[in-house]
């Protein structure tokens, strides 16, 4: 089995009759939250620092900063010098690494467990006390301008998906690349960077999760030792332009020489789970969202892989994708990629008719039943992985769910009527501007 | 908070946890190995044929790939779509894959439902179909994967330094074929290779998970009996791949230029090769710290990855690596590539580095363990390189047994820095081919 990548990726699934991770958690007296899920498989503990702060929280021309910060946090402190956090982790037989988000930005170790409390203590101090030296600044400023090129200049589809996004969100922040427009990054300064992290780096802004070989009895002398030690800080909230009402589909078109695959999408607004589309679907859609996608578009006995790929040869892959995870609005996407010969204009008209069968004739009973089976059955392989659960519940809460929502995702999941299913579809896809893009040769039709 | 003393924070050399590895023979001679695990009620059964991609005949590169998407496209009494059904519906996962020395899969179900995914695995490796609408749209997957890859400088920098290293070696020949190959393959070819590569005499498992051994014993046979019990006979030859320093510059319109380079490296049966393994980590391998990432990512900014690997097959054995630049900085980076190149090959290292690396290599190990589908990928691997069944109690010694002296003069007899085969894909300025 081939299958294309989703553009977007479901939460980890899981299971319904109990909790999924079963994490314990508490507050320090600072305002960081805690949150241990003990697995004692190896004496091993991924350790996790997440800050709710990502690159639709930055200021308007400063974009790329939440990402190039992310990197020099592996340079100096007050107290460590450049290059030194590396090392001991690298001594220690540590891996380590950190991900830039749209809503947060998170660091971790994996080490065994007898490391982690060096680990906290050196990840609790440069929450606080970073140096940017701007001489390093410069340097990094360069490493991220190739990870750029890399990623997108480099390569057609992402160039396109840039697009895609500045399209689909014509004022909310997830309009920008999480790793800045070229331009911009180029114009970074220190003083952009020290003001990104002054003001989200701080214990109430920011969630320990600790998945391992850990028990909250023992964590918690240890995070008061380290994070607790941090003074409290002012709060702060996120303060993000919302998206208006939009009115008018769009169409994005990339042609470049370079590409000898086309493809193929058309995105519609759609909520999160904590965010409503306003003038449209409201967050209460989001679980039917989400057995929507995996019914209709999820994998290859899905109705429109079956139906544009096996049934019709129209295409090499298909498929929909949604996620409830974002903080701000989220999308539902449907992509295909045209078998060779099949022009767009084909390829597009057998995708809306799908849509418009899926609205008229709605979706059967049993593929729901299927699905939310299937989607539940998950739950102990999601279980399985050592970081599957830190990273789930990370997510989560850096992006304005709690602990419950993760757990008690399996029985909404598991409530999901047809009527739901199918009056969410109407919610996000009837009647509704969209965002069309089209992948193509220099002389493709 | 006090100051940090630099440098204290050690990992100790105590032992660590041990894995117990357990070898299951079935009534019928089958042999699997099995880590139990009661972690979770989940069982990962991973296999592998030996023999890969390099015995695809001459025109049809690429057979072995297409059978592994389609060994997965039903079976048995089940079409396609059933077959990919039943799987979700019971929440088995089953996977297939080939590089050029192996063919393997991968089964993963919850305890409650192996009877099923046996059966399921059985019909797959035993009964595959092939049907002919299967494999056409199969087939034009991998074309359109093939077309999308050639949009992408570092596969074909990859897939030229194939071609540059062993021009007359099946491992200079592309995994996933070509475009004319792909279409050469026939339903009949699909069919001998079920039936001359996939066989007992070739075939290595491991297990983990809830599951007994006299148990596992028996699922074996009922999974594997049915196989022919030999596979056809093979006589791919030792590669020489071609090492002599020089460039070869595919030209690309991209910003970025992707560098790919390799020299001669060790199999993994050398004896030298766990040297080579803790001087490739100093040099250019994982984390933050090895000399390539800090010399010309940390220093200079010239590259976001930089990297070096040992690759060692079944039939030769390189070292590797990779880099991305901006074409006008291709230049200064293969300089500052190669000066550390001869640096570590004529100054070796010193013995505090050598004992960090130590440090990291032995500590970071039970890392690999997190899950496990890591640990039943670690038990194929430990298999196809003949390591035995204590391998994991001998690893850790191994490396700490390394002395400076070794390591130092396996730079000196390793590392050759005016050797490197260098493939730029992209438009580097002041580069070009060596004549």
């Amino acid at each position: 089995m081939f299958t294309a990548l989703a553009v977007l990726i479901s939460p980890i699934t899981v299971k319904a009759d109990h909790g999924v991770f079963n994490p314990k958690t508490f507050t320090l007296s600072n305002g960081m939250q805690v949150v241990v899920v003990s697995n004692h498989r190896v004496p091993v503990v991924s350790h996790m620092v997440w800050y709710k702060a990502g690159s639709a929280d930055e200021l308007p021309g400063k974009s790329g900063v939440a990402h190039l910060l992310e990197h020099l946090m592996f340079k100096g402190t007050q107290k460590l010098p450049s290059g030194e956090f590396s090392k001991t982790v690298a001594r220690i037989g540590g891996s380590e690494n950190a991900f830039t988000s749209l809503d947060y930005t998170g660091y971790y170790q994996n080490v065994a467990v007898e490391h982690l409390e060096a680990m906290m203590k050196m990840e609790a101090d440069r929450m606080k006390n970073l140096v940017l030296n701007p001489k390093e600044v410069e340097t990094e400023r360069l490493v991220v301008l190739e990870e750029r090129s890399q990623r997108t200049d480099n390569n057609p589809s992402a160039v396109l998906r840039e697009h895609v996004s500045s399209a689909l969100f014509l004022n909310h922040p997830y309009r920008r690349p999480i790793i800045g427009w070229k331009h911009e990054i180029q114009a970074l300064n220190v003083g952009d960077l020290q003001a990104f992290y002054d003001k989200w780096y701080n214990p109430e802004n920011a969630i320990l999760v600790v998945a391992g070989d850990i028990t909250l009895a023992l964590l918690k002398p240890m995070a008061e030792r380290t994070y607790g030690q941090i003074p409290a800080s002012v709060t702060v909230h996120r303060e993000r332009p919302s998206e208006p009402p939009q009115k008018a589909s769009r169409q994005v078109v990339l042609k470049d020489a370079r590409v000898r695959q086309a493809s193929w999408s058309k995105s519609f607004l759609a909520p999160s789970q904590v965010t409503s589309i306003l003038g449209g679907a409201g967050q209460e859609h989001s679980y039917a969202l989400e057995v929507l996608s995996a019914v209709i578009g999820g994998g290859t006995t899905s109705q429109i892989y079956r139906s544009l790929v096996i049934d019709q040869k129209l295409a090499v892959s298909a498929g929909t994708g949604y996620s409830s995870g974002p903080h701000g609005p989220s999308r539902f996407t449907f992509y295909a990629s045209p078998s060779l010969g099949v022009s767009m204009k084909t390829l597009e008209k057998a995708m809306e008719r799908e849509i418009a069968t899926l609205l008229k004739n709605g979706i059967a009973e049993e593929e729901i039943a299927r699905v939310k089976k299937s989607m539940f059955a998950q739950a102990v392989y999601a279980r399985d992985s050592l970081f599957a659960g830190a990273m789930t519940i990370g997510s989560a809460l850096a992006s304005g769910r709690n602990i419950s929502d993760v757990e008690a995702w399996p029985h909404l999941i598991a409530s999901v009527t047809v009527d739901q299913v199918n009056a969410a579809a109407h919610a996000v896809l009837k009647n509704r501007p969209s965002v069309t893009a089209l992948l193509q040769g220099e002389d493709e039709k | 908070m006090g100051l940090w003393p630099c440098g204290v924070i050690k990992a100790s050399h105590k032992p660590e946890h041990t894995v117990n590895v357990i070898k299951v023979i079935s009534p019928s001679g089958i042999e699997a190995w099995l880590v139990r695990d009661h972690l979770n009620p989940i069982i990962n059964m991973h296999f592998a044929f030996r023999g890969g991609s390099a015995l695809d005949p001459d025109g049809k590169e690429g057979l072995a790939y297409m059978v592994s998407g389609l060994l997965d496209e039903g079976a048995g009494d089940l079409d396609s779509q059933l077959f990919q059904r039943r799987l979700e519906d019971l929440s088995i996962v089953l996977r297939f894959d080939a590089n050029h020395d192996t063919f393997w899969g991968r089964l993963k179900t919850l305890s409650k439902n192996r009877d099923q995914a046996f059966t399921m695995l059985k019909a797959a490796i035993v009964k595959p179909r092939f049907d002919e609408k299967t494999v056409y749209r199969i087939r034009s997957q991998i074309l359109a994967g093939l077309r999308r890859s050639s949009e992408d400088p570092e596969t074909v920098a990859n897939l030229t330094l194939g071609k540059e290293l062993y021009p007359s070696h099946p491992y200079g020949r592309p995994v996933k074929g070509t475009a004319i190959s792909i279409k050469a393959i026939t339903r009949t070819d699909l069919r001998a290779f079920k039936r001359e590569r996939l066989a007992l005499d070739n075939l290595i498992i491991g297990v983990v998970g809830d599951i007994k051994p006299d148990e596992l014993g028996r699922r074996l046979d009922q999974v594997f009996q049915d196989l022919p019990a030999t596979s056809k006979a093979t006589n791919i030859k030792e590669a020489q791949p071609q090492i002599s320093g020089r460039i070869k510059v595919v030209r690309m319109a991209v910003p970025q230029s992707a560098i790919v380079f390799a020299q001669k490296g060790l199999r993994r049966i050398d004896p030298d090769f766990y040297k080579a393994y803790v001087l490739n980590h100093i040099l250019g391998g994982g984390g933050f710290t090895s000399r390539l990432y800090n010399e010309i990512r940390e220093k200079r900014g010239l590259a976001y990855s930089i990297g070096s690997y040992l690759n060692p097959r079944r039939y030769a054995g390189l070292l590797q690596g990779y880099g991305g630049t901006a074409n006008k900085r291709v230049s200064e980076t293969l300089e500052v590539l190669k000066k550390e190149w001869r640096l570590m090959a004529n100054n070796g290292v010193d013995a505090e580095t050598l004992d960090d690396a130590k440090t990291y290599l032995i500590g970071s190990y039970p890392l690999r363990f997190t899950s496990s589908g890591n640990i039943a990928a670690i038990l194929i691997s430990m298999q196809l390189e003949d390591l035995g069944i204590d391998f994991l109690e001998q690893r850790n010694s191994i490396i700490s047994s390394i002395s400076l002296e070794d390591l130092n003069t396996t730079a000196k007899k390793l590392l050759d820095p005016d050797n490197l085969v260098i493939v730029v894909v992209g438009t580097p300025k002041g580069v070009t081919s060596t004549p």
